[in-house]
């Protein structure tokens, strides 16, 4: 590979599969000065050969956790980068469950520049809905959206009356295109709970927390999108109810969308039976007819996205006991091979329909133009170019600063070779360039 | 047999019955005056004690020691275990020290498994969280074919708070696995709604049970429990749940009583109840030495160690 | 592989009444002497002795039954722990005269397990060892008082003692076998 960034890429003969054009054919993509070029040959080219390969529009992660500013120790928004990169991620939405909250403008700036200095892939923080996420004052929504923010959540965390929801996606109705996106959890229910509540958590002497937990704060919501008028966006669904209350939603023509993680699309609670923490999530891995109801959910357009939830956390805070382990795993860098070995392999989702899901309609949710296609000429060069059949063991090292992978050990089929960021190629041949 | 004690579920039923005919002999070693064997001369046992709990303990501690092992005694005051090491750098220190078998009672459910991911020897699980109990499921089965001569076709009940009751659990299984017939008894906010899945009947009405038991088992109720709400007052429970004098006449003339102790008295069981002869919660204590004996000579004298001789 | 018998039914009884005389006889009567039979058919045979002695001598001596598997020397050297018998001695064995009876004395290790089992048990005055068959192969300096029948054989065979009460008939036993050693006999 040249070491000075080449003036003209042509990714040649690569299987091109771009869900808002429609398009999925073998064809040549030329890269130039940071943008896509008609496919002509020009002068001095790079020629990287794609045969057998998918080039596709650069993966857009609406949900993950930076960790910057606060537990650096866990990620850095660099390292968080890199992982997206390597994971075919060319924009990624930090939540705002730093320290200190991402609940103005200043912290804001401060992670966009962190992002920018990385030169990695392109950072959107997502802003706090609540002053410090404690549910009750609204954060200065209005400063942050000046500041470039498109989505609003208190993740980590569930906003705790409807009032506090009704009015935030009221208010954010001044700003186009803001969307209000919910971790949806009843904090009363979800007390104590270590998993899904039921016939694995009895057995197993951990406490549970059952579906309702997320099913009356989805139907809480859905109300108050209906009520306000607002844009509404249900973050990591679980339950195979939530999925129904969201096609009814959408049916109504309610302005609701919703995403879900590829660890709720691959594993069940009884992945539990181990004590494994690194399948200790929130929300917990539910039963198999709430995954069954999930991809359903994606497959049918249901659920819009799926986004990472990546979650690191520290070693010895994973190693601990069950109860004392915290909740998440990291999954920049799986996600896309883990929905191609369990979802588009078998045939539940087709590849075009996976792409959509984690590129095209993310960046439409973030409002992220520049990303998700169409992959045509004039527009930002924002790419992934990966390997359906390539084989490879998860375990570390990982770009991530964290290893709680809920994949780790598994073979996953489909590795990312090349990505490319605003027309820089930041990953080449499966490896980081910076 | 396994190489660990952590659940009911390691062990078959062949080998449930093979842990207590062995316990007899142990039982028997009990009653001599010199009441030791030199069989596990040599070996290291550790009692790691999260939670503090003298019985268990001492029961640990007796067996490992009729069987002539050294016995190290890691509790939660004074040592490493109350000044927040983690568990896994007590296991790795315990590793180093060569420990051949650890005995370990934590609240974590699940923290036994964890700890054979860093240590090389057998752990037992003396009790996790609200997850089992295996030993103690062991020695309540030992003191039922000891009293009633069988297990199979016995028709046992549980009674009290199942949900958070490791003891129940466990016991649940070894019943189910040796053929009896279980029926769990309390409030349904104490009992798991999946658990029928274990083999079990679930009944809400004490009353209605006694009459077809051969054995009825009492939990004990924590206060605990009435400030979480799983019911209103200790003395509602008691007046509904508990083995009072007058139900205890409801029962057949052999059934037995039971309990894994410490008993609330006046709570889950009248004071009189428990000093009754059909009351074998003492010899429940007893049969505890031998069965654990059993179990520490069954998984340390069953393992083939390196160099060592394989025939038959 | 083919059983070859080292002794018939008559033969065994035989032995036994024999032995029996030679305990009286050597104990100059059976007033102070105990038996103790190593499970398992030690204590059968101990048993079928104890008969005996008491038609000769007109004494019921006291049996009992010791089972040695705790006291072995190749604990945690097996795949899988051997199976345990019943131990029941009921009587003081403190200043009286010990037998201990086996069928078969091969390494001596279970004799030696047996020595150490015993003296928990008490002091006695005296222990001597009455087997049904010697078949040599000695590991331990350990030997019998009295014998049924000394029988040469190989090490790598299998000797077999069966007994009606267990077996359903009386005899000893010899097969090929392929064994390394070890304290299976005694």
């Amino acid at each position: 590979m040249p070491e000075v960034m080449p003036a003209r890429l042509r990714f040649r003969a690569a299987r091109v599969v771009d869900p808002a054009s429609g398009r999925d054919e073998v064809a040549d993509v030329v890269v130039q000065d940071g943008v896509v070029m008609p496919a002509d040959s020009g002068p001095r080219e790079t020629v990287l050969e794609c045969d057998g390969l998918v080039l596709a529009p650069g993966l857009v992660d609406l949900h993950a956790h930076l960790r910057q500013p606060g537990r650096e120790d866990k990620e850095t928004v660099e390292s968080g980068c890199r992982a997206a990169a390597l994971g075919g991620y060319t924009a990624v939405a930090p939540m705002a469950n730093t320290d200190p909250v991402a609940d103005n403008a200043s912290v804001i700036h401060e992670i966009r520049e962190l992002g920018r200095a990385a030169e990695l892939c392109d950072v959107f923080p997502v802003g706090a809905i609540t002053r410090g996420l404690e549910g009750a004052d609204m954060a200065e929504i209005g400063e942050m959206v000046e500041a470039g923010v498109r989505v609003f959540s208190d993740d980590g965390r569930c906003v705790p009356t409807a009032r506090v929801l009704r009015n935030a996606l009221t208010y954010a109705r001044i700003f186009d295109g803001i969307v209000i996106a919910e971790h949806c959890e009843d904090a009363s229910l979800a007390e104590g709970g270590q998993m899904h509540e039921g016939l694995l958590s009895a057995s197993l002497g951990l406490a549970g927390q059952p579906r309702e937990t997320e099913e009356v704060v989805v139907a809480r919501d859905i109300s108050m999108a209906r009520l306000s008028g607002g844009r509404l966006h249900l973050c990591h669904l679980s339950a195979a109810r939530s999925v129904e209350m969201v096609r009814s939603a959408k049916a109504e023509g309610l302005r609701v969308t919703a995403e879900v993680t590829p660890h709720h699309l691959v594993f069940s609670d009884e992945d539990l039976a181990t004590y494994d923490t690194n399948v200790k999530v929130n929300p917990p891995l539910r039963a198999t007819e709430d995954r069954v109801a999930l991809r359903a959910g994606l497959e049918d357009g249901t659920i819009d996205a799926i986004a990472t939830d990546h979650a690191p956390h520290a070693v010895e805070e994973k190693e601990a006991e069950f109860d004392q382990a915290p909740f998440g795993t990291i999954g920049l860098e799986t996600a896309l091979a883990a929905v191609l070995t369990y979802l588009v392999e078998p045939g539940t989702l087709t590849v075009t329909r996976a792409i959509e899901a984690m590129s095209t309609s993310p960046a439409r949710i973030l409002g992220a133009g520049a990303h998700g296609g169409p992959i045509e000429p004039g527009r930002p060069a924002n790419l992934v170019v990966f390997d359906p059949a390539a084989e490879w063991i998860v375990e570390p090292p990982f770009a991530s600063k964290s290893r709680n992978s809920a994949f780790l050990g598994r073979r996953l089929r489909g590795r990312v070779v090349h990505t490319v960021c605003r027309g820089s190629l930041v990953v080449a041949d499966g490896k980081a360039q910076r | 047999m396994n190489k660990h004690l952590l659940s009911i579920h390691d062990v078959s039923a062949p080998d449930i019955v093979r842990v207590l005919d062995t316990a007899e002999s142990f039982r028997e070693v009990g009653t001599r005056i010199i009441k030791k064997v030199p069989a596990l001369r040599g070996r290291t046992v550790v009692n790691l004690f999260y939670e503090n709990s003298t019985r268990t303990r001492i029961s640990f501690e007796l067996a490992a020691k009729r069987l002539s092992a050294d016995v190290i005694n890691f509790t939660t005051s004074g040592t490493s275990v109350s000044k927040g090491e983690s568990l896994k750098d007590t296991a790795l220190t315990l590793q180093a020290m060569g420990a051949d078998a650890i005995v370990i009672r934590h609240s974590s459910s699940g923290s036994p498994l964890t700890l054979t991911r860093w240590v090389r020897g057998s752990v037992l699980n003396a009790g996790d969280g609200t997850h089992e109990h295996p030993t103690q499921a062991l020695l309540d089965l030992y003191t039922m074919r000891d009293r009633l001569g069988r297990i199979e076709g016995l028709r046992v009940a549980i009674v009290g708070d199942v949900m958070h009751s490791r003891v129940a659990r466990s016991l649940s299984f070894a019943l189910a696995k040796m053929g009896a017939e279980t029926t769990l008894v309390g409030p349904p906010t104490l009992i798991p709604p999946d658990a029928t899945a274990w083999g079990v009947q679930v009944s809400h009405d004490l009353e209605s049970v006694l009459p077809k038991l051969d054995v009825c088992y009492l939990l004990r109720v924590q206060k605990e429990r009435q400030r979480q709400q799983y019911f209103p007052s200790v003395r509602e429970y008691a007046r509904l749940f508990g083995l009072t004098r007058e139900r205890v006449t409801m029962l057949p003339e052999s059934a037995l009583v039971m309990h894994p102790g410490p008993m609330n008295r006046g709570v889950e069981i009248d004071s009189d109840v428990a000093d009754l002869p059909r009351s074998v919660i003492e010899e429940q204590v007893t049969n505890g030495i031998a069965v654990r004996m059993s179990l520490l000579y069954l998984l340390l004298a069953g393992s083939a160690q390196e160099g060592g001789v394989t025939d038959a | 592989m083919s059983a070859s018998r080292l002794m018939d039914e008559d033969e065994v009884r035989r032995a036994v009444t024999r032995i029996a005389h030679e305990i009286v006889e050597r104990n100059k009567g059976a007033s102070d002497t105990v038996l103790v039979g190593i499970a398992a058919r030690g204590d059968d045979l101990a048993r079928r002795l104890a008969a005996e002695i008491e038609r000769i001598d007109g004494t019921a001596v006291p049996v009992g039954a010791l089972d040695i598997t705790f006291y072995r020397d190749d604990i945690g050297m097996r795949a899988e722990a051997p199976e345990v018998h019943e131990t029941r001695i009921d009587f003081d064995i403190n200043a009286r005269t010990v037998v201990l009876v086996d069928d078969v004395l091969f390494t001596g290790r279970t004799i030696r397990a047996a020595l150490d089992a015993l003296v928990d048990f008490g002091r006695p005055t005296a222990i001597q060892l009455a087997v049904l068959v010697d078949r040599g192969h000695r590991e331990l300096p350990i030997r019998a008082d009295f014998v049924g029948k000394n029988v040469p054989t190989r090490k790598d065979e299998d000797v077999r003692v069966a007994l009606r009460e267990v077996d359903g008939q009386d005899a000893v036993l010899v097969e090929e076998g392929i064994r390394a050693g070890g304290m299976e006999g005694a």
